[in-house]
Order: C-alpha cells, then sequence, then structure tokens
C-alpha cells in the first residue's frame, strides 16, 4: 500500500448525480471500507467539476487522473488502481480522437488546459459541504483581512481599480454601484445575491452555488461591511435544489464558525444571509422586479425614471444587487489584489468569464475562461469541435437576450463590449452551438416563444410586440410565410426594442434581428422558396 | 382540508410574521406539502397576510411555480431549455404524449401523471433532459423516454 494519500474525488454536481454519482460514491465508501483503505484513501463528494457530459466523473488526486463515465461495477477497478504498482484504467479515461489515445491527467484534456479556473477553483475540488475544506485551501481570509486590515472605502477601491464588471449580464463596473450604495443615505442596507439563473442554456451560477457556496458567501459578507448593510439574501431559483441545500448548510455552519451573525471576527460587524427562493419568473433577472418578488409582489420591472436600486431598493433602502459569479470573484480581489485581477482580460473587461458551453459541441459542460479569449478557442479547442462531422452554423451567447453568429465572427475576442457590436452580447454566460442541422428561423421562433411567454404584460410593445413576432416566425417555420414578412420582423423588432419598458423587451428581438441579419437568405428559402435549408422543420419535409 | 391538513397549515403559518414579504416563501412551502395550492389553503393564507384572495392569486398566477390543481404521483418534467431544444426536447415531450395519453400541463384523471416543461433546468450538457418528480434523467431519447415511462407505469423499484 502506497503511503501517500489519495483523496478520491466523485464530483456531486446536478449532471454528475443524474447519472448515478450518488451510486457511485457509496460503492466507492462500501469497497474502501471493505478492503479496510480508510486510512489511505479519502473520499470527497465535491461540487460540479465541469464536464457534466462524462459524468459521473471520479478524480484521483493529486495526480489528477481523470476517470468518466463511472458506473458502480467500476469501482473494485478504481480501488485496485490505487495500489502501489496501480495502472490506469484504460477504458475509464477521456479518449482524445484528435491524438489518437486515452488521456489520463484532466490537466492534459483539451477541455481543461485552455481553461483559467480562477472562480471555479474549488469548484470540483473540496466539498461544498464541509466549511473546513473552504478554510484549509484558504477560504474567508479574504474575509479575515477586509475586516481587519481594511476601511470599507479602501475595499471598494479596490474593487473599482480591479475593473471587475458585473456578471449577471449588464457588466455594470462593480465598483461604481458598490460606491454609489455605500454613499446612498438610509439607517438600513441589504445586499442581495442574484442567483435567479433564468436563461435557457446557462447553469454557471447554479454550479458555482453547487460547487462552491462559501465563495459567494464570503464576498457577500465583504460587500455587506463595506456598503454597510447588516442583512443578505440569496434570490435563488426555484428549479436548483441542491444549490439551495448547499447554500443552507453553508449558511449554518458559516455562523457556527462566525463568519456571518453578531460581531463577525470580533469585528463589531454583524451580517447575516437569508436565502429566498425565487418562484419562476424570467424577469425577476431585472433589478426592481426581482426586489418586488421577494417583498411579495408580482415581480414587474418599475418604470423609468426611477432611482437606481443601489439608493432606493428592498423596502425603499439602499440594496446592492449583484450577481453570483460577480460576488464569487471579490474573495480573489481582496486576496490577490485588484492588480492582479486587473492583470488578466482585455482592456475593459477584467478577469474571467465562465460559460455553459452546450449545443451541438463534442465537449459541453461549465468553462472559465480569460476575457478576450476567442469564440473559435471556446468552441473548437475547449468544446473539441462539432460531432459527427457536422458544419459549423452559428454560436448562440446571451441566451433570449442575445443573438445568432455566423462563422465570420469566430476570431472575434469574448468580453463584454465586442459581442454587442455584432447584435449579440456575453449575457450571463450561455454559449449554444448550433450545427447545419439547425435551422435559424426556427431557433429565433424557439427564443421569441420563450421571451413571449416570460413578458411580464406590464407594457405593450413587450406583450404585444413579442407575440406578433412569434406568430410570423411560427407561420414561416409552418410553411405560412408570406412575403414580406421580413420587413415586418425588422420594423417590429426595432420598435419592440426601442420602446419596451426593460431589458428584457429591449432585447428580447435580439435572436430575430441577428438572424435575419446574418442568415437572411434562410428565410428567404423559407418564404418565397418553400424550403428549409436546413431540414430541420417539419412542415418542409 | 381535513383535521391533518389543517395542522399542517397551521405548522407552516406559525413560522411566519404575517408580513406581505412571507407570500411566496409561504406559497412554495404549502405548496412542497400539498403538491399544489388548494383554494382552502389560499383563503386562510390570504387571510393570515391580510390580503385579499385576489390579491394572492395575482401573485400565485404571475409566476410559472405555482399550481392551483393537484398534480399526479410522477411529475414528468420535460426541460425545453435552449440546448435540450436543439437536441430533440419537442421530440421527447411529444413522445411523452403519446405514452401518458396526456398534453403538457394536464394531469391524468387518477393522478398518477403529470406532465409539464420547464424553461430550463440547467443540465445543458445532458440534454435532452427531463425530471421525474426531482431526479434528472439526462441524454433522454424517444426510445428511452418510452422505456423510462413503461418501467414506471409498470411500478417497477429502481425507477426514481
Amino acid at each position: 500500500m502506497s503511503d501517500r494519500q489519495h483523496p478520491l474525488l466523485v464530483c456531486h454536481g446536478t449532471g454528475c448525480i443524474s447519472g448515478g454519482a450518488e451510486q457511485v460514491y457509496s460503492s466507492l465508501v462500501e469497497e474502501i471500507d471493505k478492503l479496510n483503505l480508510g486510512e489511505s484513501i479519502k473520499i470527497k463528494r465535491t461540487g460540479c467539476h465541469g464536464f457534466c457530459q462524462r459524468g459521473p466523473l471520479v478524480i484521483v488526486e493529486p495526480e489528477g487522473i481523470f476517470y468518466s463515465k463511472v458506473v458502480p461495477g467500476d469501482i473494485p477497478d478504481i480501488t485496485q488502481s490505487l495500489l502501489p504498482e496501480r495502472r490506469h484504467i484504460e477504458r475509464l479515461l477521456y479518449y482524445d480522437s484528435v491524438i489518437k489515445r486515452p488521456i489520463p491527467h484532466y490537466h492534459d484534456i483539451p477541455f481543461y488546459y485552455k481553461q483559467q479556473r480562477t472562480v471555479l477553483r474549488n469548484c470540483g475540488n473540496i466539498d461544498p459541504e464541509d466549511i473546513n475544506d473552504y478554510l484549509a485551501v484558504g477560504g474567508y481570509q479574504a474575509l479575515h483581512k477586509a475586516i481587519s486590515e481594511m476601511t470599507p472605502e479602501q475595499i471598494i477601491d479596490e474593487v473599482r481599480s480591479s475593473g471587475l464588471r458585473g456578471l449577471g449580464g449588464a457588466g455594470f463596473p462593480t465598483g461604481r454601484k458598490w460606491e454609489s450604495c455605500q454613499r446612498a443615505r438610509g439607517d438600513e442596507k441589504y445586499v442581495i445575491c442574484n442567483a435567479d439563473e433564468g436563461d435557457p442554456g446557462a447553469f454557471q451560477d447554479r454550479s458555482t452555488l453547487e460547487g462552491d457556496p462559501h465563495s459567494v458567501l464570503e464576498g457577500m459578507i465583504i460587500a455587506g461591511y463595506a456598503i454597510g448593510a447588516k442583512r443578505g439574501f440569496i434570490y435563488a431559483r426555484a428549479e436548483y435544489p441542491l444549490a439551495v441545500k448547499r447554500l443552507r448548510i453553508a449558511i449554518s455552519q458559516a455562523r457556527e464558525k462566525g463568519f456571518l451573525g453578531e460581531d463577525i471576527l470580533g469585528s463589531g460587524f454583524d451580517f447575516d444571509i437569508e436565502i429566498f427562493q425565487g418562484a419562476g419568473a424570467f424577469v425577476c433577472g431585472e433589478s426592481t422586479a426581482l426586489v418586488l418578488s421577494i417583498e411579495g409582489e408580482r415581480g414587474m420591472p418599475k418604470p423609468q425614471p426611477r432611482p437606481r436600486t443601489s439608493e432606493v431598493g428592498l423596502w425603499g433602502k439602499p440594496t446592492l444587487l449583484n450577481n453570483v459569479k460577480t460576488f464569487a470573484n471579490v474573495p480573489l480581489i481582496i486576496a490577490h489584489g485588484s492588480g492582479w485581477f486587473a492583470s488578466r482580460g482585455t482592456k475593459n473587461s477584467k478577469g474571467t468569464a465562465i460559460f455553459s458551453l452546450t449545443g451541438k459541441v463534442v465537449n459541453s459542460g461549465l468553462i472559465e475562461v480569460p476575457m478576450g479569449i476567442r469564440l473559435r478557442e471556446i468552441i473548437y479547442d475547449i468544446g473539441g469541435g462539432i460531432p459527427e462531422g457536422r458544419a459549423f452554423k452559428a454560436v448562440q451567447t446571451g441566451g433570449p437576450s442575445g443573438g445568432c453568429l455566423p462563422g465570420e465572427f469566430l476570431n472575434m475576442p469574448v468580453d463584454f463590449d465586442t459581442l454587442t457590436t455584432v447584435g449579440s452580447m456575453m449575457g450571463s454566460g450561455g454559449i449554444v452551438v448550433l450545427d447545419q442541422d439547425i435551422c435559424v428561423v426556427e431557433v429565433a421562433r424557439y427564443f421569441l416563444d420563450f421571451t413571449q411567454r416570460e413578458s411580464c404584460g406590464q407594457c405593450m410593445p413587450c406583450r404585444v410586440g413579442t407575440k406578433q413576432m412569434l406568430d410570423i416566425l411560427e407561420g414561416i417555420t409552418r410553411r405560412e410565410g408570406r412575403p414580406g414578412d421580413i420587413d415586418l420582423l425588422l420594423e417590429l423588432g426595432e420598435a419592440v426594442a426601442r420602446t419596451s419598458l426593460c431589458a428584457l423587451g429591449q432585447s428580447a428581438p435580439n435572436p430575430v434581428l441577428t438572424t435575419i441579419r446574418y442568415f437572411r437568405d434562410e428565410y428567404e428559402a423559407h418564404i418565397n422558396k418553400k424550403q428549409c435549408p436546413s431540414g430541420a422543420c417539419h412542415a418542409y419535409l | 382540508m381535513d383535521k391533518i391538513e389543517e395542522g399542517l397549515l397551521r405548522g407552516i403559518l406559525s413560522f411566519y410574521h404575517g408580513n406581505r414579504s412571507d407570500l411566496i416563501p409561504i406559497l412554495l412551502e404549502v405548496q412542497a406539502k400539498f403538491s399544489y395550492l388548494p383554494e382552502e389553503t389560499t383563503q386562510q393564507i390570504a387571510s393570515f397576510l391580510n390580503i385579499t384572495e385576489g390579491e394572492l392569486h395575482s401573485v400565485a398566477s404571475f409566476y410559472n411555480q405555482f399550481r392551483l390543481t393537484p398534480v399526479g404521483r410522477h411529475r414528468l418534467t420535460v426541460c425545453r431549455g435552449t440546448a435540450c431544444h436543439i437536441h430533440g426536447a419537442p421530440q421527447i415531450l411529444s413522445e411523452l404524449e403519446k405514452a401518458v395519453g396526456i398534453k403538457e400541463g394536464e394531469t391524468t384523471p387518477d393522478l398518477e401523471y403529470t406532465l409539464e416543461s420547464v424553461a430550463c433546468i440547467g443540465c445543458c450538457a445532458l440534454a435532452p433532459c427531463m425530471k421525474v418528480n426531482d431526479n434528472v434523467h439526462g441524454e433522454m431519447t424517444p426510445q428511452k423516454t418510452g422505456e423510462l415511462f413503461s418501467v414506471l407505469n409498470t411500478g417497477e423499484q429502481g425507477v426514481r
């Protein structure tokens, strides 16, 4: 028996659990027990390791041997492989179809090596249900530093000079938001973490919360200290039960250790966090709607002009609202300094971006990459290209608020600003790859169907406009398109974008406008030639 | 509502102060216990929070989570997220509609099955996926869907 400790990591993200990770874990515990190896092998359940598509994952540390698609029947072989004369279990390794051989270590797998996992550094490596694991990797040291060595102003300065921007989609400078909230007058202030990840095709907030909940809590506590708040809320999406469960555990452990509650770390600063479960409304991603939802109302955005939520927010008090990933970055910035943070990324988009890479791509999962990386690198290097020899058609970024970009933009750097220049956006971080078999008109119809369902109905352009656009798109995909439909879509799209009350309506036409801009011939083929070039629309078969 | 249910509801309400902001948490908790929001409970919740039933319903009908009719013992939820959509979620849904004999949003009269869809469950790398109650099943195909349903239907153990 080797005298080195082998931590065996069993991924317990939602994806791996659905593939049977819990059964893999219990077989592993049984087997280790049976062989009396408990001394030398430590088994750990972790959050999402990122490569969900290959789950359930078992990783043998410290080497980082990566076993994928593991079933309970593989466990005897895995434990045998830990003995001194150990060999890798070839059938469970990642097989690289380019170099035509298996790759044992995950750092060498293309899906991982182009990534820069900093915010996600703990996801897949620590047990999210054990605060000691987070402490062992330096957790809550940033909070110590912030509270004992820094004034609120210094913290805000640090966040501002890091260049961190809101990672929920809007990209508003985080430091400026914090400053405005700190300066706002109010006997009480609140910190809210927006974990209402409503974009279809995005799961990076869920994975961050499931894999490393304490980093988000730590960021929120530091924010509370900086702006002078005593209460924090995590507005969590109802469809994410595992994230909520792990957050509850994390909050109670943080209270036990004195990181939450009264007189945090003996500083006299009080702060506590509650979880508020959302009830399923995409529009609640908008700040005023989210606030109304916590207040127990229908989540309908307030019309402009209105004061910023950082000045008049929850129950009329100054409220700091940031996304999960934004908060998760804060401990890193405080611990390593703004200079370190700002050294990565592009001129106006610093740090890293976390994406859910999905769709017609060989490797899909959760990835973290430096801002400014090219779409091509994401899709072809990390994602491994398009499966089954199909051709790339488009990449959809930004979910229902974003757009579909054709191949000519694959060399475009991905950051907050570049994608918007071509009609799309980084958004909250969904990247969906479309291949030749996907009809972009149908995809535009799909997104309009979503935004039309999710429109809160309060303002006419969004309520009626999205419905009219959807009707036209449904007509086209049903072989009932009429000449003039494209112009009508453009006209309606422009009106909805210009006159809707909130970002949901303002951005709802983007999937339609970009597909017309870049794939107009496909619309024309449907309408004029009665053909669906990709063969996806049933009415044309 | 029978005595037990009334006790359940009272138990839930006893943890709240009766503030307006308690509304959504109460509704979620009641629904978790009762599987939907029975009319008798909404009357009592409204009076507990000192709001009209109309106000309560305006909130309950706004959010996708809330249901005002009973759900089946097996809740089949098909994800219609983007990745699932392009990997064939519509076929999974229609396969289920055929197998169960109800349309999306409906419940079988014997309260065995409810068929619904959800905007995204965030398991996009395993698209297309669906849930049976709270358990996610990934990489579905029409064939796997049919098999899953027949296993559920024969009441075989092991399917969660």
